[in-house]
């Protein structure tokens, strides 16, 4: 997804605004004019002032290109369904993970990330399932078994643990 | 010479030596594989280093990075797509001698050049670094402050594209930095009241996000088909590799020498490094009308030159702590995870672990040569390993790898919301790097800042006070002007016309 400058340069400047206001409420140091916030403003004003040069940058390239040129060139994927549901299949995966692991534990929820992700991209169920038992146990052994990393057990608590 | 023995026997030893190899092997099929960078790389490896001794877990980093630059050289020249970016300068020089049936030559070339220039980047990292060390003792919080800033400036100025985009990308990396406890008055900053937020941005998860989430996605929407392999027997790879060397000396050590110095500046690595020997290459030649035919002389140049700049980039991150490339900052992140602060102390304190790093480096760009030679002999079965089911392997250790940092899932929200960031800004031509330097450099730069101002209570001469410190500020002051002055001159010649 392409955005012209201009659209890019206002979102920085409106974000930069917001964040230099937000430091107003931080303390200052007693009888120092320099503190917590003084680096973020300085962040912020320096976003503002490449903001400001990337909006006239991409105004002046929206006049060259002529009227009706995009101000936001979507890439093919976009218009492809096929692509997009990839796309939106990896972003709910994550967040999956994120909300589910927890109470699924590991064992299940990677099972099924990766049993859906690998069908969706072109294998056959058998592949998708047989790699998706095999990295799943691979993980677990490595990161809980071998690195001690305490991966949630969830629901299977107690069968394997 | 005693840190150097104890160093050797530090690396060599069993274990560390079995991570090296498996290391390699995981370089060389990581830097074969399309779209799986040397960068991606390192960041899978990190929670595996996590739980290592300082020694394997660099030695397994150097390896890794070393053999998947190499292995980027082998898609590049069979099917002309460069495995990892620093390949990409000469991918169709050596996809062109493939096609005219040169293809060992083409790979063997690239081999032995990558091997050359990797120890020639080692032994300039071995002699500069400590003398620079020596120097760098005697730097105070000034210092360090324009040194930062000297290295987020490089970064940006050499960083692919327009300067503009990588100051701002630089600046969304140092507004990340500055999320979570303020240092000098321990005030929350940005956390909205997220206690996880508090601790800052773990900058491993962030890196694995913007590595290969960013790449996954990137898979996942694309829409070009599969590329098809060229059918072709490799036998003998050395063969008639010693009359291109003996012909090209001088640009082999050109290359090294480019890479080199190249990869010392903060910002660029290995990918510039090559795009920049390859240009030089093409500009001094004898016989430029061959460029683009299938010409052995520019992948010399460049192949030695993107392995040199390996090693260069670890001579800042050692020295200063200010990393030469993507890769070294998140090796600078695991060594902070180890307790090992880069600078010059570490160089005073603990010299075997520095010395350790050098005898790594030596140690995987020799085993580079028989190593690779099987890799390349294996291409085809690697190349063969479909990368639609890879992908979602892939995925599943990103989310374990950003879980084990913290054994949180704020991990895997910094990994996802990092991921689509880097997705949409190299989309619209904003580089990454210069976000990661900004988040690796941004606590110390503010660091060195705030104690700066303390010190000279407010006054900014301070800065100015110290000899080095002067002339590092004038510098970097200098550097600022660069675009500026750019942009004048551009602005002048157009309205003269």
């Amino acid at each position: 997804m392409r955005f012209n400058d201009a659209i890019t340069g206002s979102v920085l400047v409106v974000f930069a605004i917001a964040e230099i206001a937000y430091t107003r409420t931080f303390p200052s140091l007693f009888g120092q004019n320099y503190g917590p916030a003084l680096f973020p403003q300085i962040i912020g004003y320096s976003l503002i002032l490449a903001g400001v040069i990337l909006i006239v940058r991409g105004l002046k390239q929206q006049r060259s290109a002529g009227a009706g040129s995009p101000w936001i060139e979507t890439g093919e994927w976009v218009h492809q369904s096929r692509q997009k549901i990839n796309f939106f299949l990896v972003l709910l995966a994550l967040l999956a993970y994120i909300l589910f692991s927890n109470w699924l534990g590991f064992i299940i929820i990677s099972m099924a990330i990766l049993f859906v992700l690998l069908y969706r991209l072109g294998s056959s169920i058998i592949t998708s399932l047989l790699v998706a038992v095999a990295t799943t146990a691979t993980l677990q052994l490595l990161f809980s078994k071998l690195l001690l990393v305490p991966l949630p057990a969830g629901l299977l608590r107690g069968l394997v643990y | 010479m005693d840190a150097l023995l104890l160093a050797a026997s530090l690396v060599f030893q069993p274990y560390v030596l079995g991570v090296m190899f498996l290391a390699a092997i995981f370089g060389l099929f990581i830097g074969s594989v399309p779209g799986l960078t040397a960068t991606m790389a390192t960041a899978l490896l990190i929670p595996f280093t996590f739980y290592m001794d300082p020694v394997p877990a660099i030695a397994c980093i150097v390896t890794t990075v070393a053999m998947a630059i190499f292995a980027g050289d082998i898609p590049g020249a069979l099917l002309r797509i460069p495995g990892t970016p620093a390949s990409a300068a000469y991918c169709d020089e050596a996809y062109a001698l493939t096609r005219k049936g040169k293809a060992e030559l083409a790979l063997g070339t690239s081999l032995v050049c990558a091997a050359i220039g990797g120890i020639m980047g080692s032994i300039m990292l071995t002699l500069t670094a400590p003398v620079l060390a020596e120097f760098a003792i005697k730097f105070s919080s000034y210092e360090y402050f324009w040194l930062a800033c000297l290295g987020l400036s490089c970064a940006v100025i050499i960083s692919t594209g327009s300067t503009l985009k990588g100051l701002v990308s630089l600046l969304i990396g140092l507004f990340i930095s500055t999320i979570g406890i303020d240092i000098t008055a321990g005030h929350p900053r940005f956390t909205f009241g997220n206690v996880e937020m508090m601790g800052g941005i773990s900058f491993i998860p962030a890196m694995i996000g913007m590595f290969a989430i960013s790449e996954v996605i990137r898979f996942v929407v694309s829409t070009t088909p599969p590329e098809r392999l060229i059918q072709q027997p490799i036998k003998n790879i050395f063969a008639g590799i010693g009359t291109v060397l003996s012909r090209y000396k001088l640009n082999v050590f050109r290359g090294g020498a480019i890479g080199a110095v190249v990869g010392v500046l903060p910002g660029a690595g290995a990918d510039i490094a090559a795009w920049i020997a390859f240009a030089v290459s093409k500009r001094f030649s004898k016989s430029k009308e061959k460029f683009g035919s299938g010409h052995v002389e520019g992948v010399v140049d460049a192949g030695t030159a993107n392995n040199a700049g390996l090693s260069g980039a670890w001579v800042p991150s050692l020295v200063f702590g200010i990393p030469g490339d993507s890769i070294t900052a998140i090796v600078i992140g695991v060594l902070y995870m180890k307790g090992m602060n880069p600078g010059p102390t570490i160089f005073l304190n603990q010299p075997e672990l520095i010395h350790a790093v050098f005898v790594a480096f030596f140690l995987a760009n020799i085993a580079l040569i028989p190593l690779g030679f099987v890799a390349i002999r294996f291409s085809r079965q690697i190349l063969r390993v479909p990368r639609n089911v890879l992908i979602p392997i892939i995925l599943m250790f990103c989310i374990v790898g950003s879980f084990a940092i913290n054994n949180t899932v704020f991990g895997v929200s910094i990994m996802l919301v990092m991921g689509l960031m880097a997705y949409l800004m190299e989309e619209n031509g904003f580089p990454v790097a210069p976000t990661i330097l900004g988040i690796v450099l941004g606590t110390m730069l503010e660091d060195n800042f705030m104690s700066s101002m303390i010190k000279a209570d407010g006054s900014l001469a301070g800065f100015f006070s110290r000899p080095i410190a002067a002339t590092l500020g004038c510098l970097v002051i200098a550097l600022w002007l660069i675009p500026v002055l750019r942009y004048c001159i551009q602005t002048v010649r157009a309205r003269n016309q």
